[in-house]
């Protein structure tokens, strides 16, 4: 049984219970990724499954065989760090820095949904296929993602920053 | 948690088999009820059956002009399919009020019409409840009730449905067709599909043991202005207090579904027919048998003012 972990084949020796959350830290090593709530209600362990952004405390990581997973030790390249890693750091979107990996992990999924065309709850009109960064999407999007410092406006100045086309 | 075997079911008679020969046994779809459950230790199964790899992720047109949807359809590709958007926004409206983003990816149609109760006594193993331990008591009764239900209860349990989606499902008379453990077939109207407590809460759906729910059925659209308003205590990424989805037509008529206030959707045909009538008199119809709390009877005002604005946006 095998899995991809941040391009790395990677094998899995585990009981069924394992989480996936538990199977990165534990079994890997990958402590990026952080456990909050261990109940999908704070998004601290985003990270993302072929390109889509879940809570691995709510996943077994039996399921994942044969699937590739991104975390935040997989987001930088060459040794430089991603865009939104850099813009984090400019704006100060972090204080405590627990919840960053999850907000990394889940931003960058988020774009990709806009991109893709996916909807939110604050879209306007559903039948167009087009929606923007702006603002109000930015923090329903993101509202699976907690900030227990409330570094929320540094969050969303980076992100806005590194992927809207208009500033929010 | 409970140690648990593991298998990938090759067919859904397979996986139906399979559930119905094994009472400890329990299919599983996105996990994100039911892991959280099992870490819990409230729900135990010794067995677990995993229905990802059934291919039931399509959403196709029916001949009747509707759209069939596969129960593995995850909540962010049903919400953003162009033609659930067009013809059926109530379903993508409910969809995108609930959860996150990260969850929606992974939830499912099935799964998310079982989901169980966010009731706070529900999930503390250490206090009695008569849905997670039959005979214990309730301890919603007489306890902290703000979120609970206001109609259709009973002394055993005051739980509510949490679902957002089902709550459009009932308003658009969504059908579930299902498989049994002997490989036949049924179709179950979602009126029908839910249980009222009565004296068995932990009984909440018609499903018989092994059932397996294969899709969702939505009849052909019906027009309207969609709409769909969840009321909570912060603006994303909690639970309803009250939800109301609508289809309002441009002649006021229409039909209404409530969340937040039963142990299922709650629709009253009889309180739609009020609907040009404003939201007094659909609301009276609706909460007749209202039965509630000190701390949940707000949910009765609730109810009604929420009505009165979706009326006023849909005809505005
Ligand atoms: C923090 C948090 C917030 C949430 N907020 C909301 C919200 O605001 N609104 C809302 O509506 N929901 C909300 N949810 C609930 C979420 O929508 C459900 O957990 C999800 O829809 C369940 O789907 P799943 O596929 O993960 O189900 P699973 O957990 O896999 O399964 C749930 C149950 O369904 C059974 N099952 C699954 N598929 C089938 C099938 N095909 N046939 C027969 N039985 C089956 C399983 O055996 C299990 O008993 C929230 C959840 C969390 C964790
Ligand atoms: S309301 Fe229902 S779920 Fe909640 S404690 Fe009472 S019996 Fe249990
Ligand atoms: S640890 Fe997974 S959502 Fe909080
Ligand atoms: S930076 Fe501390 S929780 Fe977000």
């Amino acid at each position: 049984m095998h899995c991809t972990i941040n391009g790395n084949r990677t094998e899995m020796v585990i009981d069924p219970r394992t989480s996936l959350l538990d199977f990165l830290r534990d079994h890997l090593g990958l402590t990026g990724t952080k456990k909050g709530c261990n109940q999908g209600a704070c998004g601290a362990c985003t990270v993302l499954v072929d390109g889509e952004r879940i809570n691995a405390c709510l996943a077994f990581a039996v399921q994942y065989q044969g699937r590739s997973i991104t975390t935040v030790e997989g987001l930088s390249r060459g040794g430089a760090l991603h865009p939104l890693q850099q813009a984090f750091i400019k704006h100060d979107g972090f204080q405590c820095g627990y919840c960053t990996p999850g907000q990394l992990c889940s931003a960058i999924a988020m774009a990709n949904e806009i991109e893709r065309g996916i909807p939110s709850f604050v879209t306007k009109n559903l039948s167009t296929e087009t929606a923007l960064l702006d603002h109000d999407e930015l923090r329903e999007r993101m509202s699976g993602n907690l900030c227990r410092c409330g570094a929320y406006n540094g969050i969303v100045e980076a992100i806005s920053e590194t992927f809207a086309k208009e500033p929010a | 948690m409970r140690a648990f075997t593991y298998e990938r079911a090759s067919s859904i008679e397979a996986a139906a088999k399979a559930a119905a020969s094994n009472p400890e046994a329990k299919f599983i779809a996105g996990g994100t009820n039911l892991l959280d459950l099992m870490k819990l230790e409230i729900e135990t199964p010794t067995h677990l059956i995993d229905i990802n790899s059934l291919g039931l992720d399509k959403i196709e047109p029916t001949s009747e002009g509707g759209l069939r949807i596969g129960a593995l359809v995850r909540n962010t590709d049903l919400a953003a399919h162009e033609r659930v958007r067009r013809d059926y926004g109530l379903v993508s409206r409910a969809l995108l009020a609930g959860a996150s983003g990260q969850l929606r990816n992974k939830a499912t149609t099935a799964g998310n019409l079982l989901q169980r109760t966010r009731c706070p006594y529900f999930y503390d193993t250490n206090q009695p409840c008569n849905k997670r331990q039959p005979g214990s008591g309730c301890s919603a009764i007489g306890g902290f009730s703000r979120q609970h239900a206001i109609t259709g209860t009973s002394e055993a349990c005051i739980a509510t449905h949490a679902s957002d989606m089902a709550v459009a499902m009932r308003a658009l008379d969504a059908v579930i067709e299902t498989v049994k453990a002997d490989g036949s077939r049924r179709s179950v109207p979602i009126a029908d599909f839910h249980r009222l407590p009565g004296d068995t809460p932990e009984i909440e759906t018609v499903l018989e043991r092994g059932e397996f729910i294969s899709a969702v059925v939505l009849p052909p659209p019906i027009g309207g202005r969609q709409i769909y308003r969840k009321v909570r205590d912060r603006a994303s990424y909690a639970f309803a207090l009250v939800s109301i989805g609508a289809v309002i037509q441009l002649d006021g008529t229409g039909r209404i579904s409530v969340g937040g206030v039963a142990h299922k959707p709650w629709r009253i045909e009889q309180a739609d027919a009020e609907l040009p009538q404003g939201a007094r008199a659909t609301a009276s119809i609706l909460l007749a048998d209202a039965h509630t709390t000190e701390q949940n009877r707000f949910k009765v005002d609730l109810v009604e003012r929420t009505l009165g604005a979706i009326i006023a946006e849909a005809r505005g």
